[in-house]
């Protein structure tokens, strides 16, 4: 199969999604003749021009507010932040407006937009344009967050992101947009609220996301030398979370670790840890959970600060070797 | 084109452009504005409904004379204190009275309440509880009607307040560059809450901030339904001619306090006398029966028929369908979604 780089692939599902219905179309910051901060959109202004690729003034709030007017009147908008730490200017239209207004409005509309949030350290863009929001919008009932981790997940899940009736918003790490994979060159769909087993193993559950799950499926390959078996789970969606897939797993491996990006108090990790306390595989569970998430400070500049900000591999198989072996 | 016949040609362009028959309905509109809210109040004090509510008494003029020229297909987006665009926009003050009350027959099956009360079906995107948060959304609506290659307008409605919001600046600057068929309609009713114009902003009008974005800044005199209908009209069919957008703000006045907890502390009593002497209600029915458009028992008839209309909306309401507390999270998300 061919092989296409995920920020290639997000271009290719915006270029289907247009193709297949006349009501998309693309807003954001410098993604016409620029071609996107990240080139994302690439030369997409050349062939479906610049009503449907619109360069949108720096307004975050007035842009996302356009969004959320767009598909109340029959259009499906795709929105491009140019770094997902702006969502902080729009969160107003995002949290009071395109989650509550079909629940405020008993059901009789729907809001059928997407956002898409380049996230992520590793760029040296330091505290402002670094950081890992998505459990913030994960919190809020009416949106849906995922995270793709690969090029032929991101394919799928912003297809069906910009069929699903209901707001989507999709954290793309900076640092994936480069990873090149296979992927189908039709158009095709991953459900959101579907996890996915990365690796199977039999001693450790490790619920990762974006990122993160690369990083831990390099720690499971060395742990595996170690005889350690390490099962990766790529969470892929924040909200709805596929609690049955992590459950399973715990069940099967006894020990869960959680490893993200973003700030580990309060994070994605303290969600999926509440919910293996509540179910039924808490009574399996032969070691407490390890949670591995971002430091509890702004993301630095200097290069090895910023590494040190959120988890690395080294310290991802540390912990899942002493989680296994009972160091903790 | 008058029905009556008898309208003086000296009369100003509203009382010729529309049929006795259309002016009459929009008196009967402002009664049913204005017994919609005193009515609310009334359930209130009487401890039918909770929660709180914005009234617009005194601004019926502004409502009905903004939302007359509308077709069904145009849209509104508008605001806390939004019952009057409810209403112009064709609502059901039944259905709007079950919302208030938490019933299921509500236009948001009880889940908005007064702050979110909305006829989606007539082209109303929602009575919006933040400040301001109606305005790109109005943007929004548009770019989609110009998408669509429709000649359909939308009407987006905000205070004085709202326009010291920066989403006011992202919305005007948009509709502005984008040419969309946007009408931004400022309810200037002389104060945010408790602090007034005077303390918000250093211009005197908000129509001078309209220049800002290449558009047109007209005042209304927000008290007459003729002036506002006019000034209004003139920017509507600018929009649907594809002129882009305009700002029209109708200076009136909120003879109720903010919402319930309003004490009136940071106003004279002198200065809401002399408001409520500008009453648009009375104001127009003079008019009406000044150009020989209404008798004064037709007048009569009008105001006792929304009477009736309200008082059987409160009934409607009171015997409504409480919600099942088991569906707190329907409509969350779409059935059809996963």
């Amino acid at each position: 199969m061919r092989e296409l780089t995920y920020a290639q692939a997000i271009q290719e599902a915006l270029a289907q999604a247009m193709d297949a219905d006349p009501a998309v179309f693309l807003m954001g910051e410098d993604i016409g003749v620029y071609g996107g901060a990240f080139q994302v959109t690439g030369d997409l202004v050349h062939r479906y021009g610049e009503d449907r690729v619109m360069d949108a003034p720096i307004s975050e709030l007035g842009q996302a507010g356009v969004a959320v007017g767009a598909a109340l009147a029959g259009c499906k908008p795709v929105l491009e932040f140019q770094f997902s730490d702006f969502a902080t200017l729009a969160m107003e239209q995002i949290v009071n407006q395109a989650a509550k207004l079909r629940f405020m409005l008993g059901g009789k509309v729907n809001v059928p937009l997407v956002m898409r949030f380049p996230a992520g350290s590793g760029t040296g863009a330091a505290a402002q344009h670094s950081q890992s929001l998505d459990a913030w919008l994960a919190h809020v009932p009416g949106l849906k967050v995922v995270q793709p981790s690969t090029p032929a997940d991101v394919k799928g899940m912003l297809l069906a992101a910009i069929d699903d009736p209901d707001p989507v918003m999709v954290f793309e790490h900076k640092l994936l947009y480069k990873m090149k994979g296979e992927v189908p060159e039709e158009p095709y769909r991953i459900p959101i609220g579907k996890a996915h087993v990365a690796r199977p193993g039999r001693d450790v559950t490790v619920v990762a996301t974006s990122i993160m799950v690369h990083k831990s499926l390099e720690a499971a390959e060395t742990l595996a030398a170690e005889g350690i078996d390490v099962e990766v789970i790529d969470l892929r969606t924040l909200r709805p979370i596929d609690t049955a897939t992590i459950i399973e797993s715990v069940k099967k491996t006894s020990r869960l670790a959680c490893v993200y990006e973003g700030v580990k108090t309060l994070g994605i990790g303290a969600e999926i840890s509440a919910r293996i306390a509540e179910s039924e595989a808490f009574d399996y569970l032969d070691a407490p959970i390890l949670r591995l998430g971002g430091a509890e400070s702004p993301i630095p500049y200097n290069p090895e600060l910023e590494k040190a900000a959120v988890p690395q591999v080294p310290g991802i198989t540390e912990g899942l070797r002493n989680l296994v072996r009972g160091r903790m | 084109m008058n029905a009556v016949g008898q309208i003086k040609p000296n009369a100003r362009p509203f009382y010729q452009r529309y049929s006795a028959d259309q002016l009459k309905e929009a008196l009967r509109r402002m009664y049913l504005i204005r017994r919609f809210e005193e009515g609310a109040e009334e359930a209130y004090m009487r401890g039918l409904i909770h929660g709180t509510m914005h009234l617009s008494i005194g601004q019926e003029g502004s409502a009905v004379g903004s939302t007359m020229a509308l077709r069904t297909s145009d849209y509104i987006t508008s605001t806390h204190r939004g019952h009057g665009h409810c209403i112009g926009k064709g609502a059901d003050p039944k259905l709007m009275f079950a919302e208030f009350f938490g019933k299921e027959e509500g236009y948001c099956r009880g889940r908005g309440g007064s702050m979110h009360i909305a006829d989606v079906a007539t082209g109303n995107l929602g009575a919006n509880g933040i400040v301001g948060g109606g305005l790109p959304i109005a943007v929004g609506a548009a770019l989609a009607i110009k998408k669509q290659k429709r000649d359909d307008v939308a009407m987006c409605f905000f205070g004085d307040g709202a326009s010291n919001e920066g989403a006011f600046h992202e919305a005007l600057n948009m509709a502005a560059i984008w040419k969309l068929p946007v009408v931004f309609v400022c309810e200037n009713n002389k104060y945010g809450m408790s602090v007034s114009t005077d303390r918000s902003m250093a211009v005197a009008n908000i129509a001078d901030r309209a220049a800002a974005y290449g558009m047109p800044g007209v005042i209304a005199d927000g008290n007459s339904i003729a002036d506002v209908e006019e000034a209004i009209a003139e920017a509507i069919a600018r929009a649907r001619r594809g002129d882009g957008p305009s700002l029209v703000e109708c200076k009136t006045y909120r003879t109720r306090g903010h919402s319930r907890s309003d004490r009136n502390r940071y106003r004279t009593k002198e200065e809401i006398e002399e408001w409520k002497a500008r009453d648009p209600i009375p104001h127009f029915e003079s008019e009406l029966m000044a150009h020989g458009i209404a008798t004064e028992a037709e007048v009569n008839a009008i105001r006792e028929s929304a009477e009736a209309e309200i008082a059987a909306g409160i009934e409607f309401a009171r015997l409504g369908t409480d919600p099942d507390p088991s569906e707190v999270t329907r409509d969350v998300y779409s059935p059809e979604a996963a």
